[in-house]
């Protein structure tokens, strides 16, 4: 469980994030949606330790993280894996070393080891046989798999992905989405997603957030989504004329 | 991993700058020649004192200062960008988030590697210049080849070598340390990235001749 209490960010005199309180809970897929400006990926930021609040606390367990010393951060570090919005793959390295990087890292495995662990990782992902290749050499959507893949190979306790369906067309992105969901559920990960993808929220989300200039405007989980009465919620999801229309239609709206 | 780093950038370094090195050293030595001997035609100044003067001229301070700022113009931006581009497309966050002491990933390699294979590029273009001032001088008539060597093993200190690998080592630090540090505080796109390249190359040339001001103070005085 990750838990945020009053937390805010400021860069220079812009007041990015004005208090947010959530928990995210443990094994489960928390999704932190919003309008692109929201301030998600800050708070997702945050809570990896990329940022530091300008108040407020950030507690993974029992363990307030702005609390701890650089040492302490790199141990908690060890225990979450993280797909960047736009991958961060090494571009000067294979798809296997990109994978094996934190393994070389961190661990004293021998090569062997390391290539089953490695491959296991890969096939999880659907994507055996690509050990060699670079990442120029993939598609976007096998990259983001090859991401996902690096995140899990040293068993995190913690998974987080900024905007990991961005750049995707839809069905990719459903993939995409699947293999986060079951990754989290096979993993008993604690996985924090953010995202503007209405599909993610409607197949995935089983704890949501929704900030709003600063604000949580919104918490629920998918089966709450339709049923809010929630002015900035409703405007979110229905942001799209089309999907606008398909509601008005379900609901005899003329 | 970090040896591994460290014997990439030995390599990069080293290897890849080797050609720029030779080419100019050939030409430090032919151009100190050529112009010592013009001044000081018509002198009493015996013609075996040029190998003297190119041997100590590119020993002390030629070969150490030029090989630096062309490898600050070089190997600097090359850092500079590379860890930059790094920074710009979330591999340093990646890391970070790994658990990765990047400063120390990125940064400490290359400067080992900088500070074990300058000296050695260094003492190349020394070698390499004497011979360059023997190409320009002695086929082309100036002086005679035994001149020329005997003035090359003449008064010859081994002081000015110790100052040429001091000069060395302390260049390479100051171009590997300021051109990573560029790199990795680099924000924004690529303007910025370009900016932090040129800076690298600028912030590096300046402090190297400052150091090299002072290391001459310093050792000379």
């Amino acid at each position: 469980m990750i838990r945020i209490s009053n937390i805010k960010k400021s860069f220079d005199d812009v007041e990015v994030l004005k208090g947010i309180d959530f928990t995210f809970e443990a094994g489960k897929t928390n999704l932190i949606i919003g309008r692109s400006g929201a301030g998600k990926t800050v708070l997702l930021k945050i809570l990896v330790g990329l940022f530091q609040p300008t108040s407020g606390e950030v507690f993974f367990g029992d363990v307030d993280v702005c609390k701890l010393g650089k040492k302490e951060i790199r141990e908690l570090r060890m225990q979450m894996g993280m797909l960047f919005q736009g991958n961060a793959l090494f571009d000067s390295m294979t798809i296997e070393e990109n994978i094996r990087f934190p393994l070389d890292m961190f661990t004293s495995k021998d090569m062997k080891e390391k290539k089953m662990m490695v491959d296991k990782c890969l096939e999880r992902v659907s994507l055996e046989g690509i050990n060699n290749k670079f990442p120029s050499e993939i598609s976007g959507g096998m990259q983001k798999r090859v991401g996902i893949a690096r995140a899990i190979v040293l068993n995190p306790k913690y998974l987080f992905c900024d905007e990991p369906n961005s750049g995707l067309d839809p069905k990719t992105a459903i993939t995409i989405d699947a293999l986060i969901s079951d990754i989290t559920d096979e993993y008993n990960i604690t996985t924090v997603i953010n995202t503007h993808d209405m599909n993610s929220v409607m197949e995935i989300g089983e704890n949501i957030c929704l900030l709003h200039k600063g604000l949580l405007a919104w918490k629920g989980n998918k089966s709450q989504v339709l049923e809010s009465d929630n002015d900035t919620l409703q405007n979110f999801i229905f942001a799209s004329p089309f999907l606008k229309r398909l509601k008005d239609r379900a609901m005899g709206v003329k | 991993m970090y040896y591994k780093e460290t014997i990439r950038q030995l390599y990069d370094i080293g290897v890849g700058s080797l050609s720029i090195v030779l080419i100019i050293s050939i030409f430090i030595g032919a151009v100190t020649a050529v112009q010592f001997f013009y001044q000081m035609d018509g002198t009493m100044i015996p013609p075996y004192y040029i190998g003297y003067i190119v041997r100590d001229m590119t020993i002390i301070e030629l070969a150490p200062t030029f090989t630096c700022l062309v490898l600050a113009g070089k190997v600097g931006s090359n850092m500079a960008s590379e860890i930059g581009g790094m920074r710009q497309k979330e591999h340093i966050d990646a890391m970070e988030i790994m658990g990765v002491n990047t400063a120390a990933y990125l940064v400490l390699p290359k400067i080992i590697a900088a500070v074990l294979i300058v000296p050695i590029l260094v003492s190349v273009s020394a070698l390499v210049s004497n011979g360059g001032g023997y190409l320009a001088s002695v086929p082309t008539g100036l002086f005679t080849s035994g001149e020329y060597i005997r003035g090359l093993r003449s008064f010859f200190q081994v002081d000015h070598v110790n100052m040429m690998y001091i000069k060395s080592v302390v260049f390479a630090y100051i171009m590997t340390s300021v051109s990573c540090y560029q790199g990795y505080y680099v924000t924004g796109g690529s303007i910025e990235l370009g900016k932090a390249s040129t800076q690298a190359v600028v912030y590096s040339s300046i402090l190297i001749l400052i150091a090299d001001y002072i290391i001459a103070v310093l050792l000379t005085g």
